[in-house]
């Protein structure tokens, strides 16, 4: 058990630090000078070097990418060219947003998908079954974001209950907020939710089929007892894995959401800091949202052991 | 001289016979066939010119003239979905291509090498996986220019590793079998083994990862395009006809709702051909049924 938790951690670690290689290389080799995007085109050479010195952006390649990660590691990530104010304060604030609507998103969708697979899996091949299938089916096909207008249309412009994008903060009290990011939330969490409810169905359908649940059926326990007890505790590490990539896929499926809804989340921050060249906010937050990912994964590797103890036994 | 008889070969006739019994089989086949014909159709004719602006014409519903009505430019909508399908398939396509003539061969290799190089090839694929796609392919269609040729770079970047994953898995599953030793026996190297035995085994593996990946393609270059990071005007792309869409969803609703059935169209075709193929070729699938 240690030695498989050590392992694990050990190759997340690693992870981690090759992905903050990756990401600072990548933005190092970028076109385009920060200083001289925040000067404007005006500026003379030595204000701009002037600029570059203060920013630090002439030291040492190996000293700046020190200096980065640090500063990540102390949460001081330095401050955005356009916004003027510490990217740490700005990650605060749109974190508010984002993480509940991705936390919410990833409730609805298990919340939805593991009944719908336990129903399809116990029905295999009968009209439920049939049915449930199709509707997963077909809702792996919509792209979230279509869906979400489609939501927009009925539930905000015609049906007019819900705002049709904003957030209103959550000062105002905690049921706006909440009412803002409803829809979001149901956007992001169906289409997963079709894909949880099938890979739920097959693991389960698997696991139905093993001697042990025979034997459990055989000596009297009533179906349902089977199912919840022996099967879906053994078909939970396909649906944890899913879970977990489902939990990454949020965080940067939010990005396309969170525009359609004009939501001031994580997403929308990465996505202007992107197009308007804010390079500390860019590194910041995918450095930030990678972390989030190999964190989500390790928490889903260990989980696996505590599942399934036969892992434990195992390095 | 192959050695891959592992299960008793089933006859092409055989195969086909199951294949139009297999109901997920032949929608995805009709609806995969149908958009692509649909997409061959718009170079030759498209019941309007997408390029033509008819501003007399802006934004009316469906019509006999128009069937699925007409933009904020009086554009055909119907036309411009035939159009968009180029882009998307074309995206998508070359995406599931350079993933698959990257990752295949890599993780052929991983597995046919072992040991260190195989440990080293799986942790640069978990970094890969680390940065959510989406993201990433947002960044490098933002920062290297939008446009179709970065979109398809962006997307098949990310569908390296999912090929060299899904190749290992599979051949790391053939290599213990026994007309691997003989082949060895034989002399063959651990690429010749790879290309002559392994491969021809995990190809059914490969197909149908390659459907799913070209579905998810197709819903990645829409969310790119819808961006606006994808295809540029004038060429119509699905992503952007619902970017477009969405500010005047109170006036003309048909702007958004036939441009993403055309998306939930295709990528339903897609998964349920892939499905279907699993179905009909993999035995061990049929068990799970």
């Amino acid at each position: 058990m240690t030695a498989y938790l050590l392992k694990r951690l050990a190759i997340s670690l690693a992870t981690l630090v090759l992905a903050s290689i990756v990401v600072f290389a990548v933005l190092e080799i970028l076109p385009g000078d920060p200083a001289r995007l925040m000067l404007g085109m005006n500026a003379s050479a030595d204000q701009v070097e002037l600029l570059r010195n203060q920013m630090g952006l002439n030291a040492p390649l190996l000293l700046r990418y020190l200096h980065w990660v640090g500063g990540l590691l102390s949460l001081d990530f330095g401050r955005s060219y356009t916004y003027s104010v510490p990217v740490i304060d700005l990650v605060r604030e749109r974190l508010a947003v984002s993480l509940p609507l991705a936390l919410i998103a990833l409730a609805l969708s298990t919340v939805i998908a593991i009944p719908v697979g336990l129903f399809s899996a116990s029905r295999r091949g009968r009209a439920g079954d049939t049915i449930s299938m199709g509707a997963a089916q077909l809702g792996v096909a919509v792209p979230n974001f279509w869906f979400a207008l489609m939501l927009i249309y009925v539930f905000a412009v015609w049906l007019r209950l819900v705002p049709a994008g904003g957030f209103p903060g959550w000062s105002p009290g905690i049921w706006p907020a909440l009412k803002s990011l409803l829809l979001p939330a149901v956007a992001l969490a169906l289409p997963q939710a079709a894909i949880l409810a099938r890979v739920t169905r097959s693991a389960l359908i698997e696991v139905l089929n093993e001697d042990y649940i025979r034997t459990a059926r055989a000596k009297g326990l009533p179906y349902r007892a089977v199912l919840w007890r022996h099967a879906l505790r053994n078909a939970m590490i396909p649906v944890l894995t899913i879970l977990g990539l489902q939990f990454a896929f949020l965080l940067a499926g939010t990005i396309i959401i969170e525009n359609v809804f004009y939501l001031p989340g994580l997403g929308r921050l990465v996505f202007q800091a992107i197009t308007q060249r804010d390079l500390i906010v860019v590194e910041s937050v995918v450095m930030l949202l990678v972390a989030a990912v190999i964190a989500v994964n390790l928490v889903v590797d260990l989980s696996y052991a505590v599942v399934d103890p036969r892992l434990r036994g195992r390095q | 001289m192959t050695l891959h008889i592992d299960i008793p070969e089933e006859t092409l006739s055989g195969i086909l016979a199951k294949a139009f019994r297999n109901t997920a089989f032949v929608t995805g086949f009709v609806i995969t066939v149908l958009i692509l014909a649909m997409a061959v159709i718009s170079y030759v004719w498209t019941p309007y010119d997408v390029t033509k602006l008819v501003i007399a014409d802006k934004t009316q519903g469906s019509s006999l003239a128009h069937w699925f009505g007409t933009d904020h430019f009086g554009r055909d909508i119907l036309s411009m979905i035939m159009v968009g399908a180029r882009n998307s398939i074309a995206v998508a396509l070359v995406a599931v291509g350079i993933g698959m003539g990257v990752g295949v061969p890599l993780g052929a290799f991983a597995a046919a090498r072992g040991g260190l190089v195989d440990e080293a090839l799986m942790r640069v694929n978990d970094l890969v996986f680390a940065f959510p796609a989406l993201l990433s392919a947002i960044m490098i269609t933002a920062i290297f220019g939008p446009g179709a040729v970065n979109a398809i770079i962006a997307i098949g970047i990310f569908n390296i590793p999912v090929f060299a994953r899904v190749a290992r898995a599979g051949a790391l599953a053939i290599w213990p079998r026994e007309f691997i030793l003989a082949a060895r026996a034989a002399g063959k190297s651990g690429t010749q083994i790879s290309i002559e035995h392994v491969l021809p085994n995990i190809a059914t593996l490969l197909l149908v990862q390659g459907t799913i990946q070209f579905a998810l393609g197709i819903l990645a270059e829409a969310g790119l395009s819808y961006l606006g990071l994808g295809a540029q005007p004038p060429m119509p792309s699905w992503g952007r006809m619902l970017f477009d869409a969405q500010t005047r969803m109170v006036v003309a609703p048909w702007m958004a709702i036939f441009p993403g059935m055309a998306i939930v169209i295709t990528v339903l075709g897609l998964n349920l051909l892939g499905d279907g193929i699993a179905d009909i070729l993999d035995p061990r699938s049929r068990r799970q049924r």
